[in-house]
């Protein structure tokens, strides 16, 4: 019965998650082996566009074959997959069956089902599924999909455009009406593959008798995968459990109603017995969500001296071959960011969304906001070449004051709290940029064939997705609350219940130090239940850096209430007034009574045995708290780049990265700074590294870890990592949301890095991955054209 | 079916194989050892790294056949008890996030220490290149495989 003396909230906690992971004991949906289970494996297209007649009979045969079935055999079982994000009242939704039926739409779209005793019988026995392909025409460029005649990826539909959107903030005509400047760029953010370390798996054990079935998923969203399972399949949500047990990462790769799970989760009922499926990791970049995805066009207008007038910004987004859970929206999510953290009089939004015949896209690490961020960060750089205005003092002339908070920006949002100036004063010192650009100066002089360049990104984000009316109105057709339950058990020990689902986060850690602090207990006697919808059945699960600003706040809220509880109790058990009472340290004093004491553990025993109780308290020391957010929450930061670009062979390298954000209250400073250490590589990734390639007949050609490229240890610098602490205002622990700042500050900071090493040979811009070639190819053309 | 001898963790087995079973599946279905995950089919992520006879190597890319005779350590077989100063060196540095990758990355690493006791930071990132890490950004591993080395020379 001991009590904390020191405050958890701000210590480098080491994590109670790390034990089993490094020893092996892990518990990936893959490991579990569960008797009398038979494997599946997926017939999937080798064509972009086929009209496919599949006969799965043949296989029926095999060694070791339970069942087989086409697209066909099953189309009266197998519901069409979500999108539950209808982005416009007119969008156009294709039906998505799991199995396609008559049509493949991309390379790797599953057309055909095995099942089988063991993985190697099953997938043996998919050569024996005979299919016949009668190929049709592939459309895989946005605006070749978007001609007149051109080939449809959706007969039915009648088009190639999933949905129109736009909106207007302020007068935009009149403020690019004259303007002195303007700088008009055109952008691609490449398709990326999100490439989570464990691949997808799903194990469905059902119980014949009673209808009920265990569902174990690789997945960020164990509490939508119930809902989807029984929304599509009509077995109630009830009879459906279901666990994200170890995951491997997500990216929001793994934040997605896949068609495995729904096969899986049907063939188990239909053959009563578990059926699990795992992925091969080729199946991983054809059939798992890809990213981004975008060519973005811009335009600025200015004053003379730069300060920014207006912004348009038309984009056009890859949806791939079909919608998955949120694939519309996120180009959308983008649309209130493209501003940044800059003061402008109007702003023009446009998108369309486009089919082709590829891989669905779907949330990727930041899902729309590393998309307008790089395009804003690098419409500044350009606007300061424009006018020979360093970058930085660029910014300093457009972005919003500390003074000015909360500020309502262009597009509709309000900035709680933020301070650029301190975040970019510390970012400056720490990179030496006056040093830096002193060396670059001297390397343009010398003409020294590698050349410096300093990249600068000041972003701001917005995490925590909610409030639910706020997605509501913009037909979102689930909620953003989260839910928590803090109960300490008859021994002190205490359970904290919540409805995120991490995949690597630390939440276990995280919100054991916000518990421990609010209740005074013990840091270990903390335990966090999570990712499993019998133990946690109210959650929505864990993307958009929405854990901790909002999940971790509705775990303080259901703590505080349990606080207040056992106040009520140990008044009644010490015979005064609540207002008599102090708590520190875990104890309830009575003021002014030296002695008189008791500990929140005493108390939650006798709230479990509830022999002397005020009138009307509940037994036992538990809460529940559904938090729906006031608002977002807007991390932002500074970070700065200096990257030596090879002029004669193109290749580039980053010589120091500084990295400051600002991410509020900060509760695990060791967690928070990992965060950003993983989504810096994802985001430098994209500037330097990764594409996702497909050639003219749509086969991904970038379909192994050989051809993608992921970043290995000798392909990342060291970072430079400091912040500043600005608490948010819109909730009541200041926190923000760290999991997608270094995705999205990274990869302009990267690339105006790049950009500003060549910009004296002319060039403007290179395209993303700034690979050797890229950079090579810039270069010739810029001298060709000088 | 073929018959093999190995020593996995520090118990021998006899077992019959598929002859086309890869050293990871043997490890994983027959022996249990679901400690060692497997992350791709191309070889390229290391996830699935054991060390055989003392030497890094991924499983995926040996068939369990390759390995009759062999001494096999995956990462339950690393600690006995307690834990070794690479995990630990990986617990304290915050080295891991998903953890996914962990187990083949702390055997490449305890291989990497064995041949080149005090590596310089080059060292250790041209040392786990073979290993794919999507979370960490590198950073906390190398500065924890830098750390173990430290502890693993105190101690010898």
């Amino acid at each position: 019965m001991t009590a904390t003396r020191d405050r958890e909230v701000g210590t480098a906690r080491r994590r109670k998650e790390d034990a089993h992971l490094i020893t092996g004991q892990t518990t990936w949906t893959d490991n579990i082996q569960l008797p009398g289970t038979v494997h599946a494996a997926l017939l999937r297209s080798p064509m972009a566009h086929a009209r496919i007649r599949v006969d799965a009979s043949p296989a029926r045969h095999e060694p070791g074959v339970v069942a087989a079935y086409s697209g066909a055999d099953l189309a009266d079982e197998l519901a069409g997959l979500p999108s539950a994000w209808q982005v416009t009242p007119d969008w156009v939704a294709p039906e998505h069956k799991p199995l396609a039926t008559d049509e493949a739409r991309y390379v790797g779209d599953a057309i055909a089902v095995v099942v089988a005793d063991t993985r190697a019988h099953a997938v043996d026995a998919l050569d024996a599924i005979e299919v016949e392909y009668e190929p049709l025409p592939v459309v895989l460029d946005m605006e070749q999909a978007m001609a007149d005649g051109a080939p449809l990826v959706h007969q039915d539909a009648g088009t190639n455009v999933c949905f129109r959107y736009s909106d207007t903030f302020g007068d935009v005509d009149a403020a690019f009406a004259d303007a002195p400047v303007r700088v008009r760029r055109r952008f691609v953010q490449q398709r990326l593959v999100p490439c989570a370390m464990e691949p997808r798996a799903v194990l469905v054990a059902p119980v014949p008798a009673t209808g009920e079935y265990t569902v174990w998923s690789a997945t960020q969203i164990p509490h939508f995968v119930r809902l989807f399972l029984a929304l599509l399949s009509g077995v109630p949500e009830s009879r459906i459990r279901v666990i994200a047990p170890d995951v491997g990462g997500g990216f929001g790769s793994k934040l997605d109603i896949y068609a495995e799970e729904l096969l899986a989760f049907v063939l188990a009922g239909k053959l009563g017995r578990p059926v699990k499926w795992t992925e091969t990791r080729s199946e991983a970049f054809q059939a798992t969500i890809h990213g981004r995805d975008q060519i973005q066009d811009l335009e600025l207008a200015a004053d003379a001296d730069g300060r920014i007038r207006g912004l348009r910004v038309d984009l056009l987004a890859d949806m791939g071959a079909y919608l998955q859970l949120l694939t519309p929206a996120i180009p959308l999510l983008g649309r209130a960011m493209f501003p940044g953290i800059y003061k402008m009089d109007a702003y023009r939004f446009g998108c369309t969304g486009v089919f082709t015949d590829k891989t669905p896209t779907d949330a990727y690490r930041g899902a729309g906001r590393p998309e307008a961020t790089f395009a804003i960060e690098r419409m500044l750089d350009e606007l300061a070449a424009e006018l020979s205005v360093d970058p930085l003092e660029m910014r300093r002339r457009n972005w919003i004051g500390h003074d000015e908070f909360p500020y309502d920006q262009i597009a509709g949002l309000t900035y709680d709290s933020g301070n650029y100036e301190a975040a970019t004063a510390r970012a400056t010192e720490l990179f030496d940029y006056d040093g830096m650009r002193a060396e670059q100066a001297r390397r343009r002089e010398t003409q020294d064939p590698v050349q410096l360049g300093i990249g600068i990104s000041t972003y701001t984000e917005m995490c925590g997705l909610a409030p639910s009316r706020w997605l509501g109105d913009r037909g979102y057709a689930g909620g953003g609350w989260e839910a928590a339950t803090v109960r300490i058990l008859p021994t002190g020990k205490v359970e904290a219940v919540v409805g995120t689902s991490p995949h690597g986060q630390g939440h276990v850690t995280t919100f054991s130090q916000l518990v421990a602090d609010t209740l005074g207990v013990p840091f270990d006697d903390v335990e966090v239940i999570h990712g499993d919808t019998a133990a946690a059945p109210a959650g929505l699960d864990t993307y958009g850096s929405r854990s901790l600003a909002v999940g971790g706040v509705a775990v303080w809220r259901a703590a505080q209430r349990v606080l207040g509880k056992a106040k009520t109790l140990a008044a009644h058990l010490l015979e005064v007034s609540e207002d008599d009472l102090e708590f520190s340290g875990g104890s309830f004093a009575v003021r002014g009574t030296p002695g008189a004491t008791k500990s929140i553990q005493e108390v939650a025993f006798a709230a479990f045995a509830a022999h002397s109780m005020p009138d009307g308290f509940e037994p036992t020391l538990s809460a529940d708290f559904v938090l729906e957010p006031d608002d977002f929450s807007f991390p932002h930061g500074t970070h700065l780049c200096a990257a030596e670009v090879d002029t004669e062979t193109g290749r580039v390298t980053i010589r120091s990265y500084v990295a400051v954000d600002d991410v509020g209250t900060v509760v695990n400073p060791m967690i928070v700074e990992g965060q950003v250490h993983g989504g810096l590589a994802q985001g430098i990734a994209q500037a330097l590294h990764e594409v996702a390639r497909y050639d003219a007949d749509g086969n991904l050609i970038t379909g192994t870890m050989v051809d993608y490229t992921p970043p290995s240890a000798v392909d990342l610098p060291a970072f430079t990592l400091d912040r500043t602490e600005t608490p948010s205002t819109t909730n009541p622990l200041g926190v923000k949301g760290v999991g997608e700042a270094g995705t999205i500050a990274s990869t302009p900071a990267v690339v105006n890095a790049v950009v500003d090493a060549l910009r004296p040979f002319g060039v403007r811009d290179v395209p993303m991955p700034c690979t050797p070639e890229h950079v090579w190819r810039a270069l010739s053309e810029a001298r060709g054209g000088a | 079916m073929t018959r093999i001898s190995v020593t996995v963790d520090g118990a021998e087995a006899v077992d019959e194989v598929e002859p086309r079973t890869l050293l990871v599946q043997y490890l994983r279905e027959q022996r249990g050892r679901t400690g060692t995950p497997v992350g791709c089919d191309t070889s390229n992520c290391g996830a699935c790294t054991v060390l055989v006879d003392g030497r890094a190597v991924k499983s995926c890319a040996l068939l369990a056949v390759q390995a009759d005779g062999a001494e096999v350590t995956t990462i339950q077989g690393l600690a006995n008890g307690e834990l070794h100063p690479v995990q630990k060196a990986f617990h304290e540095r915050h080295a891991l996030q998903c953890g996914y990758c962990t187990p083949g990355m702390i055997m490449a690493a305890v291989d990497l220490l064995n041949e080149v006791p005090d590596p310089d930071e080059r060292q250790v990132r041209e040392g786990l290149e073979g290993n794919l890490c999507r979370c960490t950004g590198y950073q906390n591993i190398v500065a924890a495989v830098r750390d173990a080395a430290a502890e693993l020379r105190g101690a010898s």
